[in-house]
């Protein structure tokens, strides 16, 4: 049984979310590293990840029902 | 070491007519304690031409403001000190300018230099807090230093295209470091290489954090420290994180 998750990406790679943000299935187990290679999200644009209003690792494994929010470095003015 | 706190000197007049109709959000007694307050702003772009305004119409007492550049005409999108008339001016001035025009009354400290290693603890010495309106990381990171050497509050704000983040940082918080990483492995620009400053953008992002830095001045409301806003304008997303 897929587990499902709400994915957030910000800034730069918003273009990146899926259609499925809202609802994503996912493999029980799967890491939010994971994830984000799965959408293709370049490493090296990660800055921030998030889940459930938390910092995070890109080790934590997610749960059903976990909001996954990644935001890239932002520093312009 | 503790923060410096703010002590005014010159109580507000009762019937001044500047801030009258702001008394039901702004007493009296704080507004005194604005006029009393000095704020260092480094960084007079778009986040720092839009603060400069905020905090001079809102009465803060003293300014210290720091830029060494001068305008050009990619500035012409975002920055509100920027006009067609005053490209190649020095930023730091057209901001010690703009003051003068909307409330004398301001103290203002105009230096048109680049801030570094060398001169931040004097360039912000003296101030109760420090807005970080920054567009590089590296110098966000001087300003963080310099600022945990001083021992006061700093307020950071960065933008790219629609989306922007904001925090309240107090000495010995890990700051920065806990939204961008070590400095040392900090790049010098982040996303808004790609998707530039948008003035929408910017000029929220600069509302926000002088709220954050007004509310940390009065100690009142609920402040950032500890937390990280993050606001993308294109879906109205508005969220605090923990970091």
């Amino acid at each position: 049984m897929p587990i499902q998750i709400q994915i957030r990406l910000y800034a730069s790679l918003k273009p990146l979310e899926p259609p499925s943000a809202a609802s994503h299935p996912l493999a029980p187990g799967t890491t939010a590293g994971e994830v984000l290679a799965q959408l293709d999200v370049p490493s090296a644009r990660v800055k921030l990840v998030f889940v459930n209003g938390r910092k995070a690792d890109l080790s934590r494994v997610l749960e059903d029902g976990d909001r996954l929010g990644v935001f890239p470095p932002v520093g312009g003015g | 070491m503790t923060p410096p706190s703010v002590h005014a000197t010159t109580t507000v007049p009762e019937d001044e007519p500047r801030y009258r109709r702001n008394r039901e959000s702004i007493t009296r007694d704080q507004q005194t304690v604005l006029r009393g307050a000095r704020v260092a702003v480094v960084g007079l772009g778009g986040l720092g031409g839009a603060t400069v305004e905020i905090l001079a119409r809102i009465g803060i007492g003293a300014l210290t403001l720091v830029d060494g550049d001068r305008f050009e005409a990619t500035n012409l999108n975002r920055q509100l000190l920027c006009t067609e008339k005053n490209l190649g001016r020095l930023k730091a001035e057209a901001a010690a300018e703009r003051i003068s025009r909307i409330n004398a009354a301001v103290a203002v400290r105009c230096v048109p230099h680049h801030l570094d290693p060398g001169n931040a603890v004097e360039l912000i010495g003296g101030s109760h807090l420090v807005m970080d309106c920054l567009d590089n990381l590296p110098t966000r990171f001087m300003v963080q230093a310099a600022a945990r050497q001083l021992g006061i509050p700093m307020v950071s704000a960065a933008v790219a295209g629609t989306a922007g983040q904001l925090t309240l940082i107090e000495p010995g918080d890990p700051g920065l470091e806990a939204v961008y990483g070590p400095a040392e492995a900090a790049p010098e620009r982040g996303a808004e290489i790609r998707l530039g400053v948008l003035p929408q953008t910017v000029i929220a992002l600069a509302s926000l954090a002088c709220n954050e830095a007004l509310k940390r001045l009065l100690g009142i409301g609920a402040g950032l420290r500890g937390k990280l806003l993050l606001v993308d304008l294109l879906d109205n997303r508005f969220d605090i994180v923990e970091i």
